[in-house]
């Protein structure tokens, strides 16, 4: 394999990995405070790509997508406040059938809204054809985008969670619901802030992606499979971990490639997935003794 | 809890009782199976917009032989377990004379034998040959054949002077249709294949295979045979990499939503596909033009969207129904049958079709029109 050939392979995994991995993280989010997947993330990714095209006919890129995120991050928190705050101890189950439920929910409202057809954003730098060498590979500088959009996500974010006092709230709320409450921290909001804050991170996500992958009604599916089995792999709320398994997902998918027919390309992914969950069932970088406090 | 449950059930029903329209007892009804929404939506979408206009247009029209016809619609999303689900029903509940489509080969595959079983003529709007290869009494299609797309494929290729050529398809039942046609034909036009992947219908990025298929140095054209929107990521992959090989894809490129999507990376693409979608370039007196410029007209003012090939196939299908019970002065599926195998020289969207108990299709490789992108827009190749 030529110098310039594995470097194009690595681009290609890079710019998969990210995807994975930016989708993967706003399910953490939500788990760090709830201990529950909201199976609707990729819906958030959908809309937030949606609505920044949308927006796109009266204002510039910069200002559609940051209200584009920002209406996002409304619709987060008017789905908790709606659907999930008024529950009283709902079981991790029902909390998942919900949040299944409200991917249905919000993919068929969008069909309605935006229609069947697949639309784009235009690339943020040069057009389709734009093309950037790097030690002999050429690649778009979308690709760029998304992995420093990625990169920057996973930075504030830990800093938020770490040096921050909501962020902290936030995960005291998840390690232990009932000390929290007794601390004068009230859960809910906290629930619905994560709700707020992986919407938006998702809506940012969709925004960035948008020119490579396209937005379509219904791509929040498998982007949420792909994100939920990297959310898996790098160890349930573990933003870092997230990004290390999703580049690890990516780059053995397009070195795959070199091997065998693209067509096992998936087949292969899901293999290595399985074998890893049998050595280290909690993830690669999660913990084993925390992973066991949990509700799953 | 319960009470409510039954509740809304008993609402659930009552609703659907209402909007349920009360059928004339003297209506037509023409079932059809189309991917509406889903990842075939790009085929199903233009095709049920073109059927409820059709429709609309004949019924004010006073119908056919005087009565109304009634077009009930199934949305199969393209999942082939719908699909064989809708066409039972059609069949035996609803009781159509004819149904139309589905949408994809996939699954009008799976509905063929449903079709020949309950005697019901079935009018694909998918591609595939497989169709209508071998003859099944009850089955037609309306999409010109793939391996005469793959015969002006390679013809153009031929006259280019490209040899090794790289294919890579998608994995619908259409991509690989005309993956098993491009390997089968090739050797007639002196092409070889060099490489030969399949990719998948919701791909996000197909950067690493194109890259293995550029580091192959013999390659000097890439066939993209797709009729999902990925095949514009393909294009785009192929550009970005920086590659300037010459690519040629299938008629299921034509929806100019592909090129929209594909954005600079679409100019050049060569592909064949219905002459409606250059329709006002075409040559005064040429037999489709003024049908062709009429349904065009009609379609883009109703739904402010552009036409593609693919609402034309559904557009042959109703042409071809509409003719066929005319013809047949009954609504009896063994008449209408007959019937369709009769039509002669019947312009429509897609092209004249001329249908004969060996030739379900009905058309020939003239139906093709090989065609270009040129500032984002379909342009004869060469130019007319």
């Amino acid at each position: 394999m030529t110098t310039e050939l594995f470097v194009q392979y690595l681009f290609a995994g890079i710019t998969y990995g990210s995807i994975y991995a930016i989708v993967a993280i706003g399910f953490n989010i939500i788990y760090n405070t709830t201990g529950i997947i909201n199976f609707a993330q990729g819906e958030f990714v959908m809309l937030g790509g949606m609505i920044a095209i949308s927006l796109l006919s009266f204002l510039p890129l910069p200002a559609a997508i940051a209200l584009a995120v920002l209406l996002t991050m409304v619709i987060g928190a008017l789905i908790e406040i709606i659907f999930i705050r008024w529950l009283e101890n709902p079981s991790v189950l029902r909390m998942i059938i919900i949040t299944i439920g409200l991917s249905i929910l919000t993919r068929e409202a969008a069909v309605h809204i935006w229609g069947e057809n697949i639309r784009a954003l235009p690339y943020f730098v040069g057009n389709e054809i734009t093309t950037i060498g790097i030690m002999g590979a050429r690649i778009s500088p979308q690709v760029l985008w998304v992995v420093g959009v990625c990169g920057v996500m996973v930075v504030v974010l830990h800093l938020f969670f770490r040096a921050t006092s909501v962020g902290r709230e936030m995960r005291a709320c998840a390690a232990n619901r009932l000390a929290t409450v007794l601390c004068g921290i009230n859960p809910r909001n906290m629930v619905t802030f994560s709700f707020v804050l992986s919407a938006g991170m998702g809506a940012l996500a969709g925004c960035v992606m948008s020119p490579i992958t396209y937005t379509q009604y219904d791509m929040g599916t498998g982007l949420a499979i792909k994100g939920f089995t990297v959310a898996i792999l790098g160890g349930l709320g573990h933003s870092g971990g997230a990004v290390a398994a999703g580049l690890l997902l990516g780059v053995i998918e397009a070195f795959s490639v070199s091997v065998v027919p693209l067509a096992f390309q998936d087949a292969i992914a899901i293999t290595i997935l399985l074998l890893i969950l049998f050595v280290r069932p909690h993830g690669i970088f999660g913990s084993g003794e925390a992973a066991r406090l949990k509700a799953f | 809890m319960k009470g409510i449950v039954s509740m809304v059930m008993m609402g659930l029903a009552a609703l659907v009782l209402m909007v349920t329209p009360a059928a004339g007892a003297k209506s037509i009804k023409v079932g059809a199976i189309l991917a509406v929404t889903g990842p075939m939506s790009f085929l199903g979408g233009p095709e049920a917009r073109t059927l409820q206009m059709l429709v609309a247009e004949t019924n004010a029209k006073g119908g056919i032989n005087g009565r109304p016809v009634e077009l009930i619609l199934k949305d199969s999303m393209g999942n082939p377990e719908k699909a064989v689900s809708f066409a039972k029903q059609l069949i035996e509940e609803d009781k159509v004379v004819a149904i139309i489509g589905p949408s994809s080969s996939g699954e009008t595959m799976q509905i063929k034998k449903i079709a020949e079983d309950g005697r019901t003529p079935l009018l694909s709007c998918a591609a595939a040959e497989v169709i209508v290869d071998p003859v099944a009494s009850f089955v037609f299609k309306t999409p010109q054949k793939d391996s005469d797309a793959v015969k002006m494929i390679f013809e153009e290729m031929n006259a280019q002077g490209l040899a090794n050529v790289a294919i890579l398809v998608d994995n619908t039942g259409f991509g690989k249709a005309g993956q098993e046609q491009l390997v089968k034909i090739a050797p007639e036009f002196n092409i070889k294949i060099v490489e030969n992947e399949v990719y998948d219908k919701a791909a996000n990025d197909l950067s690493a295979v194109v890259a293995k298929v550029k580091a192959n140095k013999d390659v000097q054209a890439v066939v993209n045979w797709s009729v999902v929107p990925a095949q514009s990521i393909v294009a785009k992959n192929i550009r970005q990499m920086g590659w300037d090989v010459p690519i040629f894809q299938s008629h299921g490129f034509g929806n100019i939503r592909f090129v929209e999507a594909a954005g600079a990376a679409a100019e050049g693409i060569i592909f064949p596909a219905s002459r409606l979608l250059i329709a006002a370039d075409l040559p005064y007196g040429h037999p489709q033009k003024e049908l062709l410029l009429k349904y065009k007209k009609d379609y883009e003012e109703k739904y402010k969207e552009n036409v593609s090939a693919f609402g034309g196939y559904a557009y042959d299908a109703f042409i071809i129904f509409e003719a066929a019970v005319k013809k047949a002065g009954s609504t009896d599926r063994e008449k209408v049958r007959d019937a369709i195998e009769q039509l002669k020289n019947l312009p429509s969207a897609t092209g004249i079709f001329s249908f004969s108990e060996r030739d379900h299709n009905g058309l020939t490789k003239d139906a093709f029109q090989m065609l270009t992108v040129k500032d984002r827009k379909f342009v004869a190749y060469p130019p007319l």
